[in-house]
């Protein structure tokens, strides 16, 4: 890049928010998706919000493709920048503007960390529920741009349910205001709701306002073990038809049971078909009340084992199984490639049905485990990319995983975002129709097509 | 000086070592570095990127690549964390002695390295005059502590509070031991340590008191290089080879069940670094890999070994403890010395991120000391306000850097090594 279009960006974010250097630019040219990566030409750092719609306008006006990175987890290539493009860093806007405990709202810039807000959610004795895999480094910004989800999507929605407004910039730097404060708002166009899941390509996130709710009072987390794929999803169907809605109602296959076994030694009963791990969580004496009908439930569809955590240290081992699962079966493997093909949850069994299928048509690795209560599948696939032969039967393998997920009715992504590597299926999901409404959108919003280009619609 | 292509062949080697990331970026959550800066080439998944870069021939600046490498503590947090199991600190310490193999090593660590740290007569004659002569340069600014600043401008001293050398250090006054084992059976060797050696020697003697009570008999040889880790964390391959070999050879003189050391570094230094990454004779694989097996940190063989147990509080104060990262990281040693502090009969209180790098990490020091400072200055607020009046570790170098932090904040806090407390409780109670 020329060095009087750098000299301007560091006229508006300061010398040392600006890097220009190869070790610098190299560092921002992948994210935590399997594909390529791209080179930047410039990387820069705004420290407040005047900087940030300044460097957007500054993008526009040299026609530079721009693309937002919190902390750069996403897992479908969203933040991986266009060639010749700037890369813009959100964590130096990274404050809690405000929590409000009479409101239940807060509002932030986009580059706090999630787990920290939700941190400081709890300390004011409230509640933020979103909690995708990466939430210890994921940032607020890229959880709305993504419309992350989480373990507690069932019971308690993903991001797009709590936000309630957006402030952003639009290319032309000007700061467009959406939502509100309240509860209820009907002042125009819901802008917010359509920010959210854009991945940066609709405009760049300013403020972020927040729905915050009260935590539940009690919880009881339980593992059932099922010797059938089928008995474990009619259970989950029989725990919705009973009128219960659990925190978290979380599925592993046989593979994963046993490539977690081998990693912690936990006890977990490796001949298993599944486990279905389960938390309902309110009120104590509904807690109670739930816990014991759910226990019931899973008796009568034949598992095999239960066992409830009496403590929150069983509790927590219950959960250490789940959060095993991505690390152990990453260990098997150089490559890793996880997917979120989702589906209605009644078809969670013919879904793990096709991914055995596809698992042996193309003789790969593939260990699925999710969220059963949602239809949200991670089917893993373990290889090694380097390995040529086995990699073109990995492409061949998603695009299988998606056409199935798509013939059982189900979406392409439940949390992970289009990005980049699922942008050329959409047109399967949707039709030609909707991604010309979307692309004319796109082209009166962002006329020199700066904003995130080649991500969701191509 | 290789070209960049042949360069590019040695990374490659690492290839399958570096494959293994898979760019979830986790690491972001625990690196030191990172949370200071919040720069990718900062935190581990940026600095792999960067090697993988040089291996495909993607990048040209290998220069530009060996700063950002430099810029790590190598604390280990982001191994003990990473969800698909790399191994960081093997890629790091590679690529530190490919990236000196290719730029050679400066002049100043040839000399420290090459001419000094191999030559431990040599290493203990300079210091012996330094510590003689340091006076001059330096006047005290903390008593208690013991720190003292440079009396004049001095750029590399900066504006540290440091702990000068000891008048004495331990090899003078304890030149060697072998003692038969007492009531214990059991006979360990000692591993003293540069910073021990010379800096804190009553950290060792305070280990040698332990042992002599305990009944368990000591070799301490007379003769003692470096660990080696100095000249490994910088890329000193033969070096590091030179120092291990002559250990080797000193400590294997004699028969014991044990290799003690109390410091964090020189445990894991020898216990993981020693079998994986030394290139020398082949002959001394065994003994090294025996040696390695036998070593343990202090805490750990009083507590595990000997059973040493908690005790009712007796009044020596309040204390707080600071894991280092070489034990809590690699070795998984958190518990045993908050046991052997309660041992001590001192009341113990946790402080907040207790298991979080100081920000020393050795030469990381001098040739980063303004991020270094702003890591430690957290970690002296963090001991601040747990309202501990001792603050105990188990590592002479984060003794080091952490004297600096709080004697720079007036915090009015005492720095002790946790065998120093126990030490000072066994002669309490005669």
């Amino acid at each position: 890049m020329n060095t009087s279009i750098i000299k301007e960006f560091a006229a508006i974010v300061g010398n040392d928010n600006v890097m220009a250097s190869e070790t610098d630019r190299h560092a921002y040219s992948y994210d935590a998706a399997v594909l390529d990566s791209v080179l930047p030409a410039l990387v820069v750092r705004p420290e407040n919000s005047e900087a940030l719609g300044q460097t957007v306008k500054l993008c526009n006006e040299h026609g530079l493709p721009l693309t937002v990175r919190g902390a750069g987890t996403n897992l479908s290539g969203g933040t991986i920048p266009h060639p010749g493009g700037v890369v813009v860093l959100t964590n130096g806007l990274n404050r809690i503007l405000e929590i409000n405990a009479e409101d239940m709202y807060a509002v932030v810039e986009p580059g706090v960390v999630t787990a920290k807000f939700a941190a400081a959610v709890a300390s004011h004795g409230l509640f933020y529920p979103p909690d995708p895999g990466s939430q210890a480094v994921s940032t607020l910004g890229g959880n709305v741009a993504e419309n992350a989800g989480g373990l507690r999507g069932l019971k308690y929605g993903v991001t797009k349910d709590y936000v309630m407004g957006i402030d952003f910039w639009d290319v032309g730097g000007n700061l467009i205001k959406t939502g509100s404060r309240t509860v209820k708002c009907v002042s125009g166009y819901n802008l917010a709701g359509l920010m959210v899941a854009s991945e940066g390509t609709l405009g760049v996130f300013d403020k972020i306002i927040l729905k915050i709710i009260p935590p539940p009072k009690a919880a009881r987390s339980m593992m059932a073990v099922f010797a059938s794929m089928q008995a474990a999803s009619e259970t989950v169907a029989a725990i919705i038809a009973a009128k219960i809605v659990p925190a978290t109602l979380e599925i592993m296959d046989n593979f994963t049971i046993r490539t977690v076994e081998n990693f912690r030694h936990a006890g977990l009963p490796k001949d298993a078909a599944a486990l279905l791990l389960i938390e309902v969580d309110g009120h104590p004496a509904q807690v109670a009340d739930e816990a014991a009908l759910v226990e019931q439930i899973c008796k009568q569809h034949g598992a095999s084992e239960l066992k409830v955590a009496r403590d929150a240290a069983e509790r927590d081992a219950v959960w250490q199984a789940r959060r095993d699962a991505l690390p152990a079966l990453a260990k098997l493997r150089p490559t890793c490639v996880l997917e979120d093909a989702t589906v209605p949850r009644s078809k969670i069994p013919a879904m793990i049905k096709a991914l055995d299928d596809i698992s042996r048509k193309y003789q790969l690795t593939i260990g699925t485990f999710g969220h059963a209560g949602d239809g949200n599948l991670h089917p893993t696939i373990l290889t090694d990319r380097r390995n040529e032969q086995e990699w073109q039967r990995v492409e061949k393998a998603i695009d299988e995983i998606f056409n199935r997920a798509l013939e059982l009715g189900g979406t392409l992504s439940g949390e992970h975002g289009i990005g980049l590597a699922k942008a050329k299926y959409m047109v399967l999901e949707t039709n030609r129709g909707t991604l010309d409404y979307c692309r004319r959108m796109k082209s009166v919003l962002d006329p020199k097509g700066i904003l995130n280009p080649g991500k969701i619609i191509g | 000086m290789a070209d960049l292509h042949q360069l590019a062949q040695m990374f490659r080697e690492l290839d399958d070592q570096l494959v293994s990331c898979m760019r979830c970026g986790m690491c972001q959550a625990v690196c030191p570095v990172f949370a200071q800066t919040g720069r990718e080439t900062d935190v581990t998944r940026g600095k792999l990127a960067l090697l993988d870069g040089l291996a495909r021939e993607m990048l040209t600046d290998a220069a530009g690549v060996n700063d950002k490498l430099n810029r790590c503590l190598l604390c280990g947090t982001c191994q003990a964390n990473c969800p698909s199991g790399v191994r960081i600190m093997d890629i790091f310490l590679k690529a530190r002695a490919i990236m000196t193999g290719y730029f050679g090593l400066s002049r100043t660590k040839k000399a420290i390295f090459r001419g000094m740290l191999v030559n431990p007569r040599l290493f203990n004659a300079l210091t012996g005059l330094g510590a003689t002569f340091q006076g001059l340069f330096t006047k005290k600014v903390d008593d208690m502590l013991g720190s003292s600043c440079a009396r004049f401008t001095a750029p590399l001293v900066a504006d540290r509070h440091f702990k000068t050398l000891a008048a004495t250090p331990l090899h003078k006054l304890v030149p060697e031991l072998d003692t038969p084992a007492g009531a214990s059976g059991i006979r360990v060797a000692f591993f003293t340590g540069c910073v021990i050696d010379k800096i804190f020697p009553q950290v060792g003697q305070a280990a040698l008191e332990v042992l002599a009570r305990q009944g368990v008999g000591v070799f301490l040889p007379a003769q003692q290089a470096c660990c080696g880790i100095p000249a490994l964390s910088s890329g000193d391959q033969a070096t590091f080879d030179k120092l291990v070999a002559m250990n080797v050879q000193w400590f294997t003189a004699s028969e014991f069940d044990y290799l003690l050391t109390s410091c964090a570094t020189c445990t894991s230094t020898i216990k993981e670094l020693w079998p994986r990454m030394f290139k020398g004779d082949p002959a001394l694989g065994a003994a090294i890999k025996e040696l390695a097996g036998k070593t343990m940190d202090i805490s750990q063989f009083l507590v595990d070994v000997l059973g040493v147990k908690e005790a009712p509080a007796t009044g020596c104060g309040k204390v707080t403890y600071h894991d280092p990262c070489h034990l809590k990281n690699g070795l998984g040693i958190t518990a045993q010395p908050r046991t052997l502090i309660k041992a001590s009969g001192c009341a113990y209180t946790e402080m907040r991120e207790a298991g979080s790098c100081c920000g020393c990490g050795g030469s990381f020091n001098v040739a980063h000391y303004e991020l270094s400072k702003k890591i430690g200055s957290r970690k002296a607020q963090n001991i601040m306000e747990s309202g501990a009046d001792i603050l105990a570790t188990s590592c002479p170098a984060c003794m080091l850097h952490i004297t600096d932090m709080l004697s720079q904040k007036k915090a009015g806090i005492a720095v002790k090594h946790v065998i120093e407390l126990y030490a000072d409780s066994m002669k309490n109670q005669e």
